[in-house]
């Protein structure tokens, strides 16, 4: 039975990031190339700061909880941080493999757009980090046990498949606003999705209060999509656009 | 298999997350592990298979804890969520109950919380009859008198070892575990004025999945074939095995086997093991450890005087091991004596001596068993009324009340009827029981120290509980002075030595602390050699268990070893031989390996905390109890044991929530409804994305 629960919980943590991944990106190569770029360098990332941590952790007193307790947090922020950094030096690179691709092409621009770009490379820290905070509880929601012995709330699996799914969302949208905000030298957007990021991760502090922390990370997230949405061209005449074509269509046909 | 595939992922983020993990991973969150329990396995014969055994992924079932005859109606027919775990007090674990739930298929396994004191009116796993087809009766021989049909030795016994359950048994050791067993059970699945229990409920698997199935014949044909064909051969099964303790007042020469001329041996004889529902638990204090105890003790008055006025005979003490299934130790020796494998042969054989159980409560009486069939011979009979003369003349002398039952009782289970098997030796068993056995635990958990009355003032400390002498061991101490003098007659030792032989208390009070309350004690480690302390030490602070189980590679379970250097160091004399020398006394002139055992010794503690090792030499032998069926290659053997061990890979038992199947169902529900949702917007959205994004700000690409 309890693989009803892993299916579940696969399904809501990786459904978008997968039909994502099929309907955007994995028809074009090159942006393929980008995504998968993108992952590894999160994947650095979680390198130095995992690095750290340990040598913070051999290094401190294991017995002492508080010492413990802010040792946490200040992995969580280190990491926040280790993350943005990384993104940015990837968005340096990319610029320059942008100029690189432009000159290569037939045509005298990249054949890919920075905006592009930057939801490609979103996605693919996204979809990494996804993978990395989930994989090890989907394997335990294979059962046949179930969290709650320890009073912990029951609803453990679904909460961590959804946090999982607002997190790979929200480092696409991230990354998009990120790019923006790099392209446009808007650094304070690029201080406002960091402290976005510091807050969110620092949500998960209130664990093992999996639910409490679940209304304001959706609100964040919604907050980073309009915002990605109006950030990479879209407007609300263009959205208006979209309803009144289709009403036509429909009238049309 | 899908579990496996991600077992890697975890692997490498516990690898980075080393430390983050270590303290609260999700699997810690769901499960409780549970230690200090013992599984009962399957163990298979020529036609049976008994035990119990899980599936490969283990079983599970929502706990439910059995404490009335409602609970148990509850389970068998009325629960709502079967099948169900049953965790039970030891009280309720009787024939009715296990088989009541034997019968049902709501029943996914049953923990047993281990009590130490057993319930009055008597509980024994055991048969009614122990080893009824390869004792001496039989159609052949005395058919009046096979299958118990003259006396029922173990009426208590209701057979349950002997049953084959399709569910695992796990037996729980009495701690906090059990309280947190529970407290989760009261917490989720108690109840509530008769109604169902709301989800989540506690669940416990247990994993014990045994890899032989049906009897010897086959697991044995199986293992065989693998061992000729693959390259990777896995055993399926092993035979129950380990060796047999013997020594000799007169050393004999164990490199020469078979018949020894001018040599008459009076054998005294007990067995080592003993066993109970579950595997690896046998305290067997009056079954088992009451006989070693006597005859150790015997072994130690009578040495010193056998040595200064040598008796006509030699004596030959030997403890048999694997008796509690079908006499492997006494089998393989009667066996090896017939086809001279064995230091002596059956025509060395002057008599026999066996101490069967002797509990000695309240002052009771013992007594004298014989065979009524071989007494119908008068030359034997002649023999055994001879050694009955002469123990009746020794116990007049020691304030014991012995007595023999009526002529036509048969002989109580005993290694003895191994012999008789094969010849009528003159031979007697000493018992506490007239007739059935007055142990009422036989072959069961509680027939513990504190069933024999070894019991101790609380104040004590461990040093000083060795040295007490309880009145077990003083009773014990006089059926040893009777045993050792009984024997020394009956080898023909003068009637004026007799009164030098007398067993000493405080060794008797030693081995009864040693080997039943905690064999790692100040005495049993000087008595061992140094390897044996230590790192990996065979000593416990738990009472040493007396099922014989299997030797992997050809280690010596820890009681053989026990009596192997109590025996050496009681018989042996100290040498001044340094370790390599002991070790290896070959060539040192005057010393012999054949006719003597030389053990390197730890030595007593000194007051500055070291030891002082030194060599002992005594006679004192180890040989294979292991049965003649599987020398044989004869694994359907109906003369000889054949039982084996399962192999099994996992014993564990664990405790844990399950989630109701509406949540579950919602979760997949949710789930599916999120991928086709993202499926069809991404669709919607990728296709209209010029639309959405038109590149109002960035400049249409006019590059023709």
């Amino acid at each position: 039975m309890t693989a009803a629960v892993f299916f579940g919980c696969a399904f809501i943590a990786f459904g978008p990031a997968f039909a994502l991944f099929i309907f955007t990106i994995a028809r074009d190569p090159l942006r393929v190339i980008i995504f998968i770029a993108g992952a590894f360098f999160w994947l650095l990332s979680l390198l130095l700061s995992s690095l750290v941590w340990f040598i913070a952790m051999k290094a401190s007193n294991a017995e002492d909880t508080k010492v413990q307790k802010g040792l946490l947090i200040f992995g969580v922020m280190f990491s926040v941080l280790i993350q943005e950094v990384f993104r940015f030096a990837y968005y340096r690179l990319l610029r320059k493999a942008n100029e690189g691709l432009a000159a290569i092409s037939d045509e005298e621009t990249s054949p890919i757009s920075v905006r592009q770009m930057a939801y490609v490379a979103g996605l693919g820290f996204g979809i990494i980090s996804g993978a990395f905070s989930m994989i090890n509880i989907l394997s335990d929601s294979l059962g046949p046990g179930t969290v709650g012995i320890f009073g912990d709330s029951q609803y453990y699996f679904i909460t961590s498949a959804l946090m999982t799914l607002a997190i790979t969302l929200l480092h696409t949208f991230w990354g998009v606003v990120f790019f923006e905000g790099c392209e446009k030298s808007r650094w304070w957007v690029i201080a406002v999705v960091v402290c976005l990021h510091l807050l969110v991760s620092g949500l998960s502090l209130l664990n093992p209060l999996y639910e409490g922390s679940l209304p304001p990370v959706y609100a964040v997230t919604v907050l980073m999509a309009v915002w990605a949405f109006f950030s990479s061209g879209g407007s609300l005449h263009n959205l208006s656009l979209l309803f009144t074509s289709k009403r036509s269509e429909v009238e049309s046909s | 298999m899908g579990q496996e595939s991600f077992k890697w992922f975890p692997l490498l983020v516990v690898s980075l997350f080393h430390t983050s993990v270590r303290c609260s991973s999700v699997e810690q969150k769901i499960y409780v592990e549970l230690n200090s329990t013992v599984p009962c396995v399957r163990l298979l014969n020529a036609t049976h298979q008994i035990g119990c055994q899980s599936s490969i992924s283990g079983d599970t079932g929502v706990l439910h804890v059995l404490e009335t005859e409602a609970d148990l109606d509850w389970i068998l027919s009325t629960g709502p969520h079967p099948p169900y775990m049953v965790v039970m007090e030891a009280a309720f674990f009787t024939r009715s109950t296990m088989v009541k739930m034997k019968n049902s298929s709501r029943v996914a396994g049953v923990a047993v919380i281990k009590s130490n004191t057993g319930p009055t009116e008597g509980f024994s796993p055991h048969t009614s009859c122990p080893n009824q087809n390869t004792g001496v009766y039989t159609e052949h021989y005395g058919p009046e008198l096979a299958n118990c049909n003259n006396t029922v030795w173990n009426p208590l016994g209701n057979g349950l070892s002997y049953e084959d359950f399709a569910f695992p048994i796990f037996s729980l050791k009495d701690d906090n575990q059990t309280q947190v067993i529970r407290k989760c059970y009261e917490d989720h699945n108690m109840r509530m004025n008769g109604s169902a229990p709301q989800y989540p409920l506690c669940a416990m698997q247990l994993f014990s999945h045994m890899h032989a199935v049906t009897d010897t014949v086959t697991c044995m044909r199986r293992t065989d074939l693998q061992n000729s064909f693959s390259i990777n051969p896995e055993k399926l099964c092993d035979p129950l095995s380990d060796f047999n303790v013997w020594t000799s007042i007169r050393p004999l020469n164990n490199s020469i086997k078979g018949h020894k001329e001018n040599e008459s041996v009076v054998i005294a004889a007990a067995r080592l093991d003993g066993r109970s529902f579950f595997w690896d638990i046998a305290p067997s204090a009056e079954g088992t450890v009451s006989s070693i105890v006597t005859l150790l003790a015997a072994a130690q008055a009578l040495y010193p005087v056998a040595l200064e006025a040598p008796p006509q005979r030699n004596i030959f003490f030997t403890f048999f091991q694997g008796e509690a299934f079908d006499y492997i130790g006494s089998s393989r020796m009667v066996y090896d004596m017939e086809n001279s494998k064995f230091v002596i042969d059956l025509d060395n054989v002057h008599s026999l001596l066996e101490i069967g159980q002797i509990g000695l409560r309240n002052g009771q009486s013992l007594w004298m068993h014989s065979d009524p069939v071989s007494r119908k011979n008068t030359t034997v009979n002649k023999q055994v009324a001879n050694l009955v003369a002469n123990i009746k003349s020794v116990a007049s002398s020691l304030n014991l009340s012995l007595n023999e039952p009526s002529a036509t009782q048969a002989l109580p289970p005993s290694s003895f009827q191994r012999f008789l098997r094969v010849r009528p030796v003159p031979g007697l068993v000493l018992a506490d029981h007239q007739a059935s056995f007055t142990n009422r635990y036989y072959e069961s958990l509680y027939d513990t120290a504190t069933y024999l009355n070894v019991t101790y003032p609380s104040d004590l400390s461990p040093e000083q509980q060795l040295e007490y002498e309880t009145e077990a061991a003083k009773s014990l101490t006089q059926v040893a002075t009777l045993v050792a003098r009984s024997i020394y007659k009956q080898a023909g030792g003068e009637d004026r030595f007799l009164n030098n032989i007398t067993a000493d208390t405080k060794t008797v009070a030693k081995l009864l602390y040693g080997f039943l309350i905690m064999s790692n004690n100040s005495w049993f480690s000087s008595l061992l050699p140094p390897e044996a302390l230590g790192r990996g030490s065979i000593l416990e602070s738990s009472p040493p268990q007396y099922y014989i189980g299997l030797r992997l590679d050809n280690t010596v379970k820890s009681v053989t070893r026990f009596v192997q250097f109590i025996l050496a160091n009681m018989t042996g004399t100290v040498t001044k031989l340094n370790q390599s020398q002991c070790q290896n006394p070959k060539d040192v002139p005057g010393e012999s390996k054949d006719l003597y055992s030389y053990s390197w010794v730890s030595g007593p503690v000194s007051v500055n905390g070291t030891t002082d090792p030194y060599c002992v030499r005594s006679s004192v032998h180890l040989s294979k109890a292991l049965s003649p069926a599987f020398e044989l290659t004869d694994y359907g053997s109906r003369e000889y044991s054949t039982w084996t061990e399962s192999r099994w890979k996992t014993i564990r038992a664990r405790i844990f929530l399950v989630a109701s199947p509406q949540l579950e169902m919602m979760t997949l529900g949710v789930g599916v409804a999120v991928l086709l949702v993202s499926l069809v917007v991404t669709y919607f959205i990728s296709s209209k994305a010029e639309l959405l994004f038109s590149a109002t700000r960035e400049p249409p690409n006019t590059t023709y």
